[in-house]
């Protein structure tokens, strides 16, 4: 159980979040533009990675914003946590 | 038995309360601060249980948790019975009634007992191997398999008891009140950190508080009285909250923590009443330090599981903590120097102690001089090649070891005993480590995985992490804890400690026997009767990985998850295979670290507070008028309202024709409520659902259909316009949760450009939905100044209007084809206007309907219920609702996926009507559909996904999805079922009125 430090809130319980899958996967301007394969990446293709993964996080049962956080899945380690809009780090 | 085995008093063990219990029915007496393992050690009982697989004879092994064999069934054919109760936990209290588990009829003949006669035969993956062929006779095996398989019997009857749960927040979490954790809760509390120390025993101490060895010094004082005094300080210390028979289950990540604390289990049954039993800790600690000690090792051997065969250190304690011996003749045998402590132990009590048998070739430590000294005989480089004796040990034999230690030579000595004491040295209890993610590491010399990287803010100290000394234990202690709690010093920097230094062992994971092993029994895994050769059996077939030796063998498995003895198998593993241990690795520790009941893990969770539950500003009315209920999500909405003695059945057709011909009456407050706000909703609204918004006009209704990003229905309801920047959503009961948390992603993390706010108001309105012919003269007597007329209020609009003093807003919208209105107050008004409109509606015979009969009128009209004609996988076009997807936006959620090559297949499974051919079956929902009856294999179409009979057109009606169901119209299909197959014609699926004349009616 995380202890998660929501850019709104402040240090929570895990229980009081909901996961939301990989972050940074923007959705096209322009869908009607895209592919069949095109379309397909953007809607079901999806990182699942050991170590440091980007994901979505939102703090459902506190202010219920949305925001992102690296997180290194072999020992879940939060490396850090950022708004949404904001650049993944380099690192 | 009218032996005295108690040796003399001790001062843990209270001799002037007496205490009666059964034990098989026959009742015995201890004393109060015995466990149930030692008042039948008392009592000279040994044989508790039959082994899992040969139903051999077993006894008490130990005096803790890690109890292998002594396993029992507590107060049978009771509400409170519990099976797998360790007895060497279980503190023995008036009236407690344990039985043996796993044998039939009795523990002392127990007919399982062939299995060890024919155990040849029973090899490591048995079972996996025999009953696989031939498949159809599993049924047959299962029978007799179920019969004589299984540890205890699980109660039938609701528990009794109370639980709970408890959030604990600390700077400092100490696990284990041995010397070292006692030592350094001390040292944190003092140090202003606030303190939590636990320990699943009931006394503070560990082993030290009854260690009297004069081998032993702090401060020029025995360890035990040293610690006694510690022990007292600590009851002083603030800051510092100490919780005894509390078992940590389970470290997690970030310093989770979860304990159980055991309240009343000690007290008889008069004293448990209305209390709570057993409490789950969740801790979250900043710091963790861990000082769960060791636990001691067997030694593996021929026949080295018979009731008498106890580790070394249980014979001490039973002797020095409870004041009972385990046996008359005893005979240690060792690979160290900790069986000397329980030699000397006896033998300062007067009790004979015949020979020791020592694998090592000698050892000049002080304590092997003093029982030199004492005159006890010591076998060095022997070792035990068997045992005798079938319900208690009777005696052993022995013979030399060979240099390598690989197989014996010379004569076989014989030694009479009744009580074996083994010891193979000491494993650090490293499971809270390693489920909290840490790395271990092996150390070769002292054959022990310690902790090596540490996750999270923790530490390990004292013999869990290696330390097996009491001169390193406090030398180790007093620097890593400075370190790991940034303090200047502790209590003990400079106290003087005396203990042994000398640590000599010699480590054979598995003995040799004269016999060849395929005909001796050395077993690893009590419990489970996994033995060496098991495991030996296993790598022969090729097995590799740890994890898969162990789920073939099973070893590790049981209720103690091998505490014992899961070291001898990764050791007989590691030489057999000819790897090294450290490379190796251990299987994985997961939690709990000794089992929990269900009760703990529930908590108050149970019965009516099982799931929390929402009832409407209506619900007292219904109850009044005896509606029946059911759950949608977490809501209890009125299912039917039977009068007198009406069915199900009788109530809905009674309802469902009183709402087409006269009114009917439903509480529609469930449905969920957004509130849309801003200077983008109409964009926003247009983004989200498929069809157009930006034309509707103000105090107008439209239905909407909400798909997600894949193109498949997620949602559906009407919105309302309520001003220029204004719109009321309505959502289905179980999706309004779900919506608005997408609404809110969309708007936060792709849209952030819009000017839109979102507010669930699905609590803050009630609502009350009249349908039905007469609904507009209800509505007028309730209203008489609100224009109904056509022009003013027409279908799919909106007012707002007062009821008395109250406001309210009225949509003129349907879900069952009828003129109907939904007028909407606030919550706390629900009841009143509920009333109102019952009594406005009398004449009218106005009919309270329930959530069935809602769903049989609109079914009636081909209407969808989203998540009921729809599973995920259905798109618009798929729901033959092309009509509702705008081909002039741009985009919505969801509309690209519309055009994917998958989604356009004309084979997608499409919603249909069906009609029964015999008008009078009703198809039951979830029926598969055909179009063949004789085929092979069977091309299932689809599935019915609603059925009713209705009563308004006198016939069956139901929907369907069906693969290509849309050019099927009028086509003949089957259901096939147990009994008959019943045929069916693809139909309109608007079965009534199907030009909505009575929408104006």
């Amino acid at each position: 159980m995380f202890i998660i430090n929501c850019p709104y809130c402040g240090e929570r319980d895990q229980q009081e979040f909901k996961a939301g899958g990989e972050a940074h996967i923007e959705r096209p301007k322009q869908p009607s533009e895209l592919s069949d394969d095109e379309w397909a990446e953007y809607l079901f293709m999806r990182k699942n990675i050991k170590g440091v993964q980007f994901e979505r996080w939102n703090h459902a049962h506190g202010c219920r914003k949305w925001f992102n956080m690296a997180r290194d899945t072999s020992n879940d380690e939060i490396k850090l946590i950022y708004k949404m809009g904001e650049k993944p780090p380099s690192e | 038995m009218s032996t005295n085995l108690r040796v003399k008093s001790s001062e843990f063990i209270d001799e002037t309360i007496r205490i009666s219990f059964k034990f098989n029915g026959k009742t015995y007496h201890g004393f109060k601060g015995d466990t149930l393992a030692s008042a039948l050690l008392a009592n000279n009982i040994h044989l508790v249980g039959r082994s899992f697989k040969y139903h051999r004879p077993r006894g008490i092994m130990t005096a803790g948790s890690e109890e292998p064999n002594a396993i029992v069934q507590l107060n049978d054919k009771t509400n409170r019975t519990e099976p797998n109760a360790r007895a060497t936990e279980i503190e023995i209290y008036e009236g407690l009634e344990a039985s043996s588990q796993n044998c039939w009829p009795n523990v002392d003949f127990d007919v399982g007992g062939i299995n060890n006669a024919i155990s040849a035969f029973l090899p490591a993956g048995f079972y996996y191997k025999t009953f696989m062929w031939p498949a159809s006779f599993w049924e047959k095996y299962e029978y007799f398999i179920r019969q004589s398989a299984g540890l205890g019997k699980s109660p039938t009857d609701n528990d009794p008891d109370i639980y709970d749960h408890r959030h604990i927040h600390c700077d400092v979490l100490v696990v284990g009140a041995g010397i070292s954790g006692i030592l350094a809760a001390k040292n944190a509390a003092k140090n202003n950190l606030k303190t939590l120390l636990v320990d699943e025993k009931n006394e503070l101490g560990g082993a030290t508080i009854y260690q009297n060895s004069k081998f032993n010094k702090i401060d020029n004082q025995s360890s035990s009285n040293w610690v006694k005094k510690e022990i007292q300080e600590l009851k002083n210390i603030k800051n510092l909250e100490i919780k005894t028979r509390t078992s940590v289950a389970a470290f997690h990540g970030y310093n989770y923590l979860l304990a159980r604390e055991n309240l009343t289990d000690h007290l008889e049954k008069k004293n448990k009443q209305g209390k709570i039993r057993q409490r789950l800790l969740k801790i979250r600690a900043k710091k963790v330090i861990l000082a769960t000690g060791a636990l001691e090792r067997p030694l593996i051997f021929n026949n080295n599981d018979r009731p008498g065969i106890m580790l070394s250190s249980a014979v001490k304690k039973y002797a020095d903590f409870y004041g009972v011996i385990s046996g008359k003749k005893n005979v240690f045998f060792t690979n160290n120097d900790s069986a000397y402590e329980s030699v000397l132990c006896l033998h300062n009590k007067g009790i004979k102690v015949e020979a020791i048998i020592d694998i090592r070739e000698n050892s000049d430590s002080k304590i092997v001089k003093a029982v030199k000294d004492a005159g006890i005989t010591i076998h060095w480089s022997h070792t035990i090649v068997d045992t005798k004796g079938y319900k208690r040990l009777s005696s052993i034999s022995a013979m030399k070891l060979s240099n390598d230690g690989l197989s014996v030579i010379g004569k076989s000595i014989n030694i009479s005993c009744d009580c074996l004491g083994v010891t193979g040295g000491w494993t650090p209890a490293v499971h809270l480590f390693t489920q909290s993610g840490g790395k271990l590491v092996f150390d070769e010399n002292n054959k022990v995985f310690l902790p090596n990287k540490y996750p999270s803010e923790q530490l390990s100290v004292g013999s869990c992490n290696g330390d097996f000394k009491i001169k390193e234990i406090i030398n180790n202690l007093s620097i890593n804890l400075k370190q790991f709690l940034k303090i200047e010093k502790t209590d003990f920097d400079n106290i003087t400690v005396e203990s042994e230094e000398e640590n000599s062992k010699r480590n054979i994971w598995l003995l040799p026997s004269d016999k060849p092993i395929g005909k001796t029994k050395p077993f690893v895994d009590y419990q489970n009767d996994a033995t060496a050769k098991d495991i030996k059996l296993a790598l022969r077939e090729g097995f590799r990985s740890i994890e898969h030796v162990k789920r073939y063998t099973t070893t590790g498995m049981g209720t103690d998850q091998g505490k014992l003895g899961n070291m001898h198998a990764l050791g007989i593993i590691a030489d057999t295979a000819g790897v090294k241990m450290g490379e190796l690795g251990t299987t994985t520790f997961r939690p709990p670290y000794t089992p929990l009941t269900f009760g703990t893990i529930v908590g108050r969770n149970v019965g009516e507070y099982f799931d929390i539950f929402r009832r409407t500003p209506m619900n007292d009315w219904q109850i009044e008028n005896k509606a029946k209920f059911e759950n949608v999500g977490q809501w209890k909405r009125a299912w039917y309202y039977p009068i007198n003695d009406e069915n199900m059945h009788k109530a809905v057709q009674r309802e469902s024709i009183a709402a087409r011909e006269s009114a009917g009456i439903l509480d529609a407050s469930t449905l969920g409520k957004i509130d849309i706000q801003g200077s983008d909703a109409s964009e926003f609204l247009n983004r989200v659902y498929t069809n157009a918004w930006s034309k509707l006009g103000i105090g107008k209704c439209r239905y909407g259909l909400m798909l997600n990003e894949d193109g498949m229905v997620y949602d559906d309801g009407v919105t309302t316009r309520l001003g220029e920047n204004h719109y009321i959503m309505t959502t289905t009961t179980g999706g309004a949760a779900n919506v608005l948390g997408k609404l809110e992603d969309y708007l936060q993390t792709e849209w952030p450009e819009l000017d839109v706010y979102l507010t669930s108001v699905t609590d803050h309105y009630a609502t009350a939905s009249i349908c039905g012919p007469n609904s507009k003269k209800i509505l007028n007597k309730i209203i008489p100044d609100l224009d109904l007329s056509e022009e003013n209020f027409p279908h799919m609009s909106f007012k707002n209007a007062q009821i008395g003093n109250i406001k309210c807003r009225i949509m003129r919208i349907s879900f069952t084809g009828e003129h109907s209105y939904e007028i909407n107050v606030q919550a706390n008004y629900g009841k009143a206007i509920w009333e109102k409109c019952m009594e406005a509606g009398k004449e009218f015979n106005i009919t309270p309907y329930g959530t069935e009969t809602m769903h049989l009128l609109r079914a009636e009209k081909g209407f969808i219920i989203v998540g009921q004609d729809t599973d995920g996988t259905m798109t618009p076009i798929d729901l033959q609702m092309d009509w509702i997807v705008s081909k002039k936006k741009y985009d919505f959620i969801g509309k690209r996926s519309l055009y994917r090559s998958d989604t356009m297949k004309e084979e997608r499974k499409q919603l249909v009507g069906l009609l029964t051919d015999d008008p009078n079956i009703v198809l039951e929902e979830g029926a598969q559909i055909v179009s063949e009856l004789n085929q092979s294999p069977v091309n299932m179409l689809g599935h019915v996904t609603s059925s009713y009979y209705s009563p308004n057109l006198k016939k069956s009606i139901a929907l369907a999805v069906v693969r290509s169901g849309k050019n099927m119209m009028g086509k003949k299909l089957f259901i096939p079922m147990m009994d008959k197959n019943i045929n069916v014609t693809v139909a309109n699926p608007i079965f009534f009125d199907t030009e909505n004349k009575r929408l104006n009616a």
